[in-house]
């Protein structure tokens, strides 16, 4: 990999830390201790599952927003604040700045979710006294929520080449959002005719799949994930964000940066 | 002091004072609202529209239905209500969203099985949900015991209890006590011993503290059953000798056909009516009771569950 490319990822790296998006594991630590010590009183026999599901909702969620709300300000911010002329005016081609940032930010993500990841299991050793073998398991749903965040950020980027903020974030969210009825959407397509049908079937292909990517239901009721899955997700994640990516790169080097 | 300096502490103590008026404010408009409807709406009723909206998070939502629905059953349950129409909706809620949530099947059956007070008297849709249940768990040898128990305890149907527990028996891993319990159904559906059995199952499964004393109750009120059964006829016997109802239990004693002081579950001896009768002395102490109750005693909305349970 070009030491370009990591000198952008790692700048990135650090102005989210500068930032302060780190913060946000001080509100999670808040809301796992919180869950671990309250649902005891409140419900009954559900403090284990409640740790997993809040925790690894958690930490899809507040990865998710970091990725949208930092992924669509990447470029535009280097624009607003003149800083992507400085960068570009050294031996730096544009297609290197949008992988750096990709990576940069991913690598933030990918730091935050080990972070609330320990969180998850230290409140799962309060709850539960002890690990069990099934909890393994939970490893698995966290890389699946990494897999998200890498395709969230590579859309964020995306969007964030040729839109505004606002917009981007708005965009970013709403294929969120409709990646999470993809399988109902497919359902839908397979129910239409004709044109419409072509049309439908090619939307449902072309928004990310995000409910196959969620597992943490599962995980919590100590249910495997099979092998077969973990492979066709990590393939289907890498494919797409290097498609958005791609996607990004071809808009970013016919922009108009004058 | 300097300007800067007087302007923190000022706004340090209009932020307080404004933190505790409206904390003080919101206590009053709560006293003021306390028969507010909040807590018997359920904004989204639709398991299935819920399951869309919640982004594949159903797993999270449901753990929050499943506390709704607990916190539900405990605050009316505490205050003796006769209705519960919310429990079943959002125990449906709470099993669509997460159909593998075992909890909500097991203690959401027992909240709505039992007539009111001690549950929702709701034995069909306990029935229903015990089914569901079954349906998205077969191999969960629990939800049969459930699905029997209720069949046995509330609707006394023997047959389909048995039939829950022979199904039940079959699974893999089944606890070999159901095969036994579906033989017992059959055999001597309603006897005092099956009875014992299932509650004693109950007591000893790591339930709720709740749930165990509920079970150790059931089980002192059908040892109370089976002691004035054996006692009144003690005192028959004693009535066909000697042609007169005995004035005490030292009668019995003298006649020789009881040994010692017959005392119930909680170790107060027995009362002996001047017609026969055999009743216990504190009713209130031992709920669920058949038979040994006083003459004109009323029991109390809510059984009275004791804390040693």
């Amino acid at each position: 990999m070009s030491m370009r490319i990591v000198h952008i990822a790692s700048n990135t790296f650090r102005e989210a830390v500068r930032d302060r998006v780190l913060y946000n594991l001080i509100a999670f630590a808040l809301l796992m201790s919180g869950a671990a010590i309250l649902v005891g009183q409140i419900s009954i026999d559900i403090e284990r599952l409640v740790v997993i599901n809040l925790g690894l909702t958690a930490v899809s969620l507040f990865g998710l927003v970091i990725a949208i709300f930092i992924g669509i300000g990447l470029v535009s911010k280097e624009i607003d604040k003149r800083t992507l002329y400085t960068v570009l005016s050294r031996p730096v081609r544009r297609w290197e700045f949008i992988v750096g940032k990709f990576l940069g930010l991913a690598g933030t993500l990918v730091v935050n979710t080990v972070c609330m990841a320990i969180g998850v299991f230290v409140a799962l050793l309060y709850v539960s006294h002890h690990f069990q073998k099934a909890d393994g398991w939970l490893l698995v749903a966290l890389y699946f929520i990494v897999l998200q965040f890498l395709i969230i950020t590579a859309l964020a980027l995306l969007f964030s080449s040729f839109s505004s903020p606002l917009l981007s974030a708005v965009f970013a969210f709403a294929l969120f959002v409709i990646g999470c009825f993809a399988e109902d959407l497919r359902g839908f397509a397979s129910m239409t005719q004709g044109i419409t049908r072509w049309l439908a079937i090619g939307a449902a292909y072309l928004v990310p799949n995000f409910s196959a990517l969620n597992v943490i239901s599962s995980v919590a009721h100590e249910q495997p994930v099979s092998g077969q899955l973990i492979f066709y997700n990590t393939a289907y994640a890498l494919v797409y964000a290097a498609m958005a990516l791609c996607g990004a790169v071809l808009v970013f080097e016919h922009r108009n940066l004058k | 002091m300097k300007s800067s300096t007087r302007i923190m502490a000022t706004a340090s103590i209009v932020l307080v004072i404004c933190m505790m008026s409206s904390v003080l404010l919101l206590r009053k408009l709560d006293q003021l609202r306390s028969g507010g409807t909040a807590e018997e709406v359920l904004y989204i009723s639709s398991p299935t529209v819920l399951k869309r909206s919640s982004l594949g998070y159903g797993g999270l939502l449901a753990d929050v239905y499943w506390t709704r629905a607990v916190q539900y059953f405990g605050s009316k349950h505490h205050n003796g209500a006769q209705h519960y129409e919310l429990l079943a909706p959002l125990l449906e809620i709470t099993t669509a969203l997460d159909p593998q949530l075992l909890v909500a099947y097991e203690y959401g059956a027992n909240f709505l099985a039992p007539k009111p007070p001690d549950g929702a008297g709701m034995p069909r849709r306990a029935i229903e949900l015990a089914e569901y249940g079954i349906r998205n768990n077969p191999n969960e040898w629990k939800l049969y015991y459930q699905l029997g128990f209720i069949y046995y305890t509330e609707l006394q149907d023997y047959a389909a209890a048995a039939d829950a527990f022979d199904r039940g028996s079959r699974v893999p891993n089944a606890h070999p006590w159901l095969k036994l319990m579906a033989a017992q159904m059959a055999e001597h559906a309603g006897d005092l011993q099956t009875a014992r059995m299932l509650w004693t199952t109950m007591y000893q499964s790591p339930q709720d503290r709740s749930i165990r004393a509920n079970a150790a109750a059931h089980l002192r009120a059908l040892q109370v059953d089976e002691d004035v059964l054996v006692l009144e006829r003690l005192v028959n016997i004693y009535r066909d000798k000697t042609g007169r109802v005995p004035n005490s239990f030292s009668d019995l004693e003298a006649a020789g056909l009881l040994r010692g002081t017959a005392t119930d579950p909680l170790g107060r001896p027995y009362r002996l009516m001047p017609d026969g009768h055999v009743v216990v002395r504190v009713p209130d102490d031992l709920p669920f009771l058949k038979k040994g109750i006083p003459p004109g005693y009323v029991p109390p909305i809510k059984p009275k569950l004791l804390p040693s349970d």
